[in-house]
């Protein structure tokens, strides 16, 4: 189920945001909860955020302190496949009070649909955030359906 | 050789982000930075991921003895964008922390690179703990 909604460029993020809040209550409890069988839990590393426009699927992965030449990025058949190790150095003199941050290898795979291009592949990393671009076979084009 | 003294506590919920079941629709929920947080004989270290902030969109700040840590989060967006999943729904990160008085709040350093907030909070010169040395006699 997607919400279409135009003219974000000028308004504020929050409407993007609020677009899930109204997915999540469409579907009671949640789009991811509801999501695919690779799908993770809530709070696995990294975090991921997926949207589309009738060009482009694009990817978001919340990874912060990575190394991005150390990540694996693959996508076979409209699934996209992502590996990756963070490492997380520890203060051997430091006494430690909380350690929350995730630490260690991880790896995620979104499905992305059929009709992207395997070849058309572009990724970018930018304050923690891997943003991958696939583009799409041909605008997928809303078709009226008629009702007779 | 740290004492236990010098504690960086968080602040008690409600500032924070409510249960999602009760949250009011028209504000963003906040989302919480998981936090390392250590203590060696100089200072205080408090590392938090905050992916997607960059330095302009980052805030951090004393209020009393109070340490906020604000960031906003941008993403790259295109127009007629339908979202399709969603892990990460908020674009605001906050966290807070209750400083003890042995830090020197008005000397905190921050590093921010690729989405890793670092925070280095000294101790005051004189409340460092002193190695004594052990003599024979």
């Amino acid at each position: 189920m997607f919400i279409r909604f135009s003219g974000l460029q000028g308004s504020s993020l929050e409407d993007f945001w609020r677009l899930f809040e109204d997915i999540d209550e469409a579907l009671g409890g949640g789009a991811s909860s509801s999501g695919g069988i690779r799908s993770l839990p809530r709070g696995s590393f990294p975090a991921v955020n997926v949207i589309q426009t009738p060009e482009k699927v694009q990817v978001y992965l919340f990874a912060p302190g990575i190394d991005p030449k150390k990540l694996e990025v693959s996508i076979q058949q409209g699934l996209l496949t992502i590996a990756g190790q963070r490492q997380i150095e520890l203060n051997e003199n430091g006494t430690y009070y909380r350690r929350e941050r995730f630490g260690g290898e991880f790896s995620r795979a979104i499905t992305l649909g059929e009709d992207v291009d395997s070849e058309r592949v572009q990724a970018t990393y930018r304050d923690g955030i891997v943003q991958i671009s696939v583009h799409r076979r041909e605008p997928a084009q809303p078709r009226q359906i008629e009702i007779h | 050789m740290a004492t236990n003294s010098s504690q960086v506590a968080e602040r008690a919920a409600g500032t924070e982000a409510a249960p999602q079941q009760d949250r009011p629709r028209q504000r963003e929920i906040a989302l919480r930075p998981p936090v390392d947080v250590y203590e060696d004989g100089e200072g205080l270290t408090l590392q938090a991921d905050m992916p997607g902030v960059s330095k302009d969109r980052l805030d951090v700040r004393v209020e009393g003895d109070t340490l906020v840590v604000e960031g906003k989060v941008q993403l790259d967006m295109p127009e007629n964008a339908a979202a399709l999943y969603a892990d990460i729904r908020s674009s605001i990160y906050r966290r807070s922390f209750q400083l003890s008085s042995e830090l020197e709040t008005d000397n905190i350093q921050a590093n921010l690179k690729d989405g890793v907030l670092q925070l280095r909070i000294p101790k005051r010169p004189e409340l460092r703990p002193r190695r004594i040395e052990v003599v024979n006699s």
